[in-house]
C-alpha cells in the first residue's frame, strides 16, 4: 500500500483527500506527546528555516505555529506585514522572492485576501503553509478542530457537525466544511441569513436558520466569533439581539437530544455568540483544541518537510542528528 | 492613393443585405463600386480574395485606451493598432482616463492622437458627469461639437437618479445615447466576481446578478420617462436580457451590448484566483451566458462590444482581491464571436457582422458598417478556414491581460483597410 504525502503545499482541505487528511491528524498523533514533556523539543526539523509571514494580526495562531516550529527545532523569523517592507509599497511576490533569496525551506502566512496562499505557492520554490487566507480556508484550523472531534467521538464518520455563526466571512468554516465532510461527517451551518455566503448550499451543507433546529440535529457545534464590525456594516442589527436569537446558551443545550461537543476557534465574545457557561462547562473542549493545534502543526511542518509518517514517532523520540 | 480591387471574396455586407461572392473596388478612398465581376483600373492593386470574406470594417462601440494616464497600458495608437489587428476599423474610447475626458479640449486630445495613429478610426465618448464624479453634467454640446460620439460614466454608475434622468433628457439635443454602466453601488460593495457557487466555495465576496439588473430596470424606466437613448454596456445576466426584451417590446428607446467574454465563459473561469477571468460585470453562470447569446440573437442585444480593458502586467500579477477588473478584447473577438456563436448555430456569419459592424455604426450614428457606394472604404478581410492559437505575446496591444492565451479560435483577419488605405496584414 501507497503511503499518501502531502505535495509541496498545504493550501486548504479542499485540494486534500480524506487519505491526506487522515494522514495529518495520524501524524499529530505522537507529536501531541512532546509537549507535555519538560523538555519540549525534538530533533525533526533541526537546520530548516520557517518564515512566519503574517499580513494580518494574529496571536494565536502564530504562536501555535512558531510553538510547533520550535519544539521541530526549525529556526523561525516572524515577519509581520505592519513595519516591513510591505508596508512600505513592496508586493507579495517581491517580499517572497526576496525571503527565498535568503534560502528559506517554508514559508506560512496568514493574509487578508483569498486565495493568497496559492498565488504565493505558485511563485516560489519553499513549502508554503496557509494560515489563513481572507475568507477562503485556515486548514491547520479545520485540522485541529478535527482532531479535537476525533479525540473524544473516536471517529469523524457519520458524526452531525454544525458550524455556527458568520459564515460568510469565515475561512475557518470552509475548511471544516471540505475536511469534515471528506471524512464522511454530516455538516450543516447555522446562521442569520445575511451572515450566509450565497450559494453556500453548493458546498454540500444543510443550512439551518434557527439555532434551536441545529442544536436538536447536532452532535458537535463549533461556534464561529461573530466580528463586531458585522454590526456596523448592516449585517445585523444588534450583538444583543445577536445573543438572544442565536447565541449558544445553557437554557438552549438543555433541550437538546443529547450531550453537545462545544468547540470555539477563538478569539471568544462571551455573551454574544456563546454563553460562558457554555464555554467553560463540561462539554467545551475550547481548550484542548488550542493544544491539538499544535500537534497538528507540527505534523503537517514535518510532513511537508518530506518526513515520513511511519517514522514521526521514531523522529521524536531520537536525539540524534538528522531524522532520515 | 492607388484604387484597390478586392477580387472574387465572399462579400458579406448586412447593411445591403449582400451575401455573395464579388469584386469590390476602392478609389480614392471610397467604395466605388460593388458587383460581381469588375475590372481593375489603371495602376490598381488588386487583392486576390478567393475563399476569404470581405466585410464592411468591425466597430467596437466600447474600448479603454488609457491615455491619457495609463500609457504603460495602452496608449490611442497600440489600441487603434490593436484594433485594426483584430479587423475594427472604428473603436469609441470611453473616457475612464486620467484626467477623465470630459471636456471639449480632452476629446480634441483623443481625436488628434486617434487621426495621427493611422490605424483603425477611433471615437471618443466623454464623460457622462464631471470628472465621472456623478454630481454635475459635463458639457455635452461642446463635447459633441469636438468629436465625441456619446457620453458615458463607464467604469462606474450615474447613482443619481435625478441627475441619469437630466442626461438623458439633455442628450437628446445633440442626437447622442447615454451609454450607462449599470451597477448597484451599495449592492456591488467590495464585490470582485459573481454571488454563486463559487464564490462561495472561493471565498471572495460576490456581486450579485441584482446588482446589475436593478440598475437596468431603473435606467430604462428613466429612457421611457425622458423619451432619451438609453445605452446599456455589457449586459451579462439573464434576468437583465429578459428586462430589456420587454422593454424594447414596449419601444423604449434602448440599445445594448454583449461582450465576448460574457458569451463564452461562467464564473467558473475563476477558478484557481485567475486574474484574467477578473472582469466588472463579472463572468456568471450557464443560464446567462445562454441569455446573452439569445440576446445576441435575436436583437435584445444590439451589438458586441469588447469592453477592451488593458491592465499592465504587474497590476494584474497580483492578490485576486487587490487586481483591478478587465480584459482586452480587440485582438480576439472576431474570432471568439465565430467560434462561440457562429460554429455553435446562434449566429450566421451575416448576423455576426452586423452585430460586430452594421449595428453598432448604426446606434452610435458612425459613418460605417457598410459598403454602400460613396462610404469610405473601411473594409477588413479573413480567412474563415484557418483556424489559430491565440498567442498574448504577439498581440498589438501593450497589455496581455486575457483569459483566452491558448484557446484554438476560426477566422484569421488578413487585412484591414481604413479610408481605403491598407493599416493592416496579417
Amino acid at each position: 500500500m501507497t503511503v499518501p504525502t502531502l505535495g509541496k503545499d498545504l493550501l486548504g482541505l479542499e485540494p486534500l483527500t480524506k487519505e491526506q487528511i487522515q494522514l495529518i491528524l495520524d501524524t499529530a498523533e505522537p507529536f501531541k506527546e512532546v509537549s507535555e514533556r519538560t523538555i519540549k523539543k525534538v530533533p525533526a526539523l533541526r537546520g530548516k528555516t520557517i518564515v512566519n509571514l503574517f499580513f494580518e494580526p494574529s496571536t494565536r495562531t502564530r504562536i501555535s505555529f512558531e510553538f510547533a516550529e520550535k519544539r521541530l527545532s526549525a529556526d523561525t523569523v516572524n515577519v509581520a506585514a505592519a513595519g516591513s517592507a510591505v508596508e512600505k509599497g513592496e508586493n507579495l511576490v517581491d517580499t517572497a522572492r526576496n525571503l527565498e533569496a535568503m534560502r528559506i525551506d517554508m514559508v506560512v502566512m496568514r493574509h487578508p485576501s483569498s486565495g493568497a496562499a496559492k498565488f504565493l505557492a505558485e511563485r516560489i520554490r519553499s513549502n508554503v503553509i496557509n494560515g489563513g487566507d481572507g475568507t477562503h480556508e485556515h486548514p491547520t484550523q479545520a485540522l485541529l478542530d478535527m482532531l479535537t472531534i476525533r479525540d473524544k467521538f473516536g471517529k469523524l464518520d457519520g458524526l452531525k457537525v454544525c458550524i455556527c455563526g458568520d459564515i460568510t466571512h469565515s475561512r475557518v468554516a470552509r475548511s471544516n466544511i471540505w475536511g469534515l465532510r471528506k471524512l464522511g461527517a454530516e455538516v450543516a451551518v447555522c446562521g442569520p441569513q445575511s451572515l450566509m455566503p450565497g450559494g453556500i448550499e453548493g458546498l454540500g451543507v444543510t443550512v439551518f436558520r434557527r439555532i434551536e433546529e441545529a442544536i436538536e440535529w447536532a452532535d458537535v457545534l463549533n461556534i464561529l466569533r461573530l466580528q463586531l464590525e458585522r454590526m456596523k456594516a448592516g449585517y445585523i442589527p444588534s450583538l444583543r439581539e445577536y445573543y438572544r436569537v442565536f447565541g449558544v446558551t445553557l437554557e438552549r443545550l438543555e433541550k437538546a437530544p443529547r450531550d453537545l461537543l462545544i468547540l470555539h476557534p477563538g478569539p471568544m465574545n462571551r455573551g454574544v455568540e456563546i454563553d460562558s457557561r457554555v464555554a467553560d462547562g463540561p462539554h467545551s473542549v475550547i481548550l484542548e483544541q488550542v493544544t491539538n493545534g499544535v500537534a497538528v502543526r507540527m505534523a503537517v511542518l514535518y510532513l511537508l518537510a518530506g518526513g515520513r509518517p511511519e517514522l514521526a514517532e521514531a523522529a521524536k523520540g531520537s536525539g540524534r542528528e538528522g531524522e532520515e | 492613393m492607388k484604387p484597390v480591387l478586392l477580387k472574387g471574396g465572399r462579400v458579406v455586407d448586412p447593411s445591403q443585405n449582400h451575401d455573395a461572392v464579388a469584386d469590390l473596388l476602392m478609389v480614392d478612398g471610397k467604395v466605388e463600386a460593388l458587383k460581381k465581376r469588375l475590372s481593375a483600373p489603371d495602376g490598381a492593386e488588386i487583392v486576390d480574395c478567393k475563399g476569404k470574406v470581405v466585410a464592411p470594417g468591425l466597430v467596437d462601440i466600447h474600448v479603454h485606451l488609457r491615455e491619457p494616464g495609463r500609457e504603460d497600458a495602452e496608449t490611442v495608437a497600440s489600441g487603434a493598432r490593436a484594433a485594426a489587428a483584430g479587423g475594427f476599423t472604428s473603436v469609441c474610447a470611453m473616457p475612464n482616463t486620467d484626467p477623465v475626458t470630459d471636456n471639449q479640449a480632452a476629446i480634441g486630445f483623443i481625436v488628434k492622437q486617434g487621426a495621427d495613429a493611422g490605424a483603425a478610426r477611433v471615437y471618443p465618448i466623454g464623460a457622462t458627469t464631471l470628472g465621472q464624479k456623478g454630481e454635475q453634467l459635463s458639457e455635452f454640446g461642446e463635447m459633441v461639437h469636438a468629436g465625441a460620439v456619446a457620453v458615458s460614466d463607464d467604469g462606474h454608475p450615474v447613482v443619481s437618479t435625478q441627475l441619469m434622468r437630466s442626461a438623458l433628457e439633455y442628450a437628446r439635443s445633440f442626437g447622442i445615447p447615454v451609454a450607462e454602466h449599470c451597477e448597484d453601488p451599495y449592492l456591488f460593495k467590495h464585490g470582485v466576481m459573481h454571488e454563486g457557487t463559487v464564490s462561495a466555495r472561493m471565498g471572495l465576496k460576490g456581486i450579485p446578478s441584482a446588482c446589475e439588473e436593478i440598475m437596468v430596470a431603473r435606467n430604462l424606466l428613466l429612457a421611457e420617462l425622458t423619451g432619451g437613448h438609453i445605452h446599456l454596456c455589457h449586459m451579462s445576466s439573464r434576468e437583465s436580457v429578459a428586462l430589456i426584451r420587454r422593454a424594447k417590446d414596449r419601444n423604449v428607446n434602448v440599445t445594448a451590448e454583449g461582450a465576448p467574454h460574457h458569451f463564452a465563459l461562467t464564473h467558473e473561469a475563476t477558478e484557481g484566483y485567475d486574474t484574467n477571468a477578473k472582469m466588472n460585470p463579472p463572468l456568471r453562470e450557464e443560464a446567462d451566458v445562454e441569455a446573452v447569446r439569445d440576446g445576441l440573437k435575436d436583437g435584445t442585444l444590439d451589438v458586441i462590444a469588447t469592453d477592451h480593458a488593458p491592465h499592465h502586467y504587474e497590476s494584474k500579477e497580483r492578490e485576486f482581491d487587490d487586481a483591478p477588473f478587465g480584459i482586452i478584447g480587440l485582438e480576439t473577438a472576431l474570432g471568439m464571436g465565430l467560434t462561440q456563436l457562429v460554429g455553435k448555430g446562434y449566429l450566421t456569419l451575416p448576423e455576426l457582422i452586423n452585430r460586430m459592424s452594421t449595428e453598432p455604426a448604426r446606434i452610435f450614428h458612425l459613418p460605417a458598417g457598410t459598403l454602400r457606394r460613396g462610404v469610405a472604404a473601411d473594409v477588413m478581410v479573413f480567412d474563415p478556414e484557418v483556424r489559430w492559437v491565440v498567442d498574448p505575446a504577439a498581440f498589438l496591444s501593450k497589455s496581455r491581460n486575457t483569459p483566452f492565451g491558448g484557446w484554438e479560435l476560426a477566422g484569421k483577419v488578413e487585412r484591414t483597410l481604413v479610408g481605403g488605405v491598407t493599416v493592416f496584414t496579417g
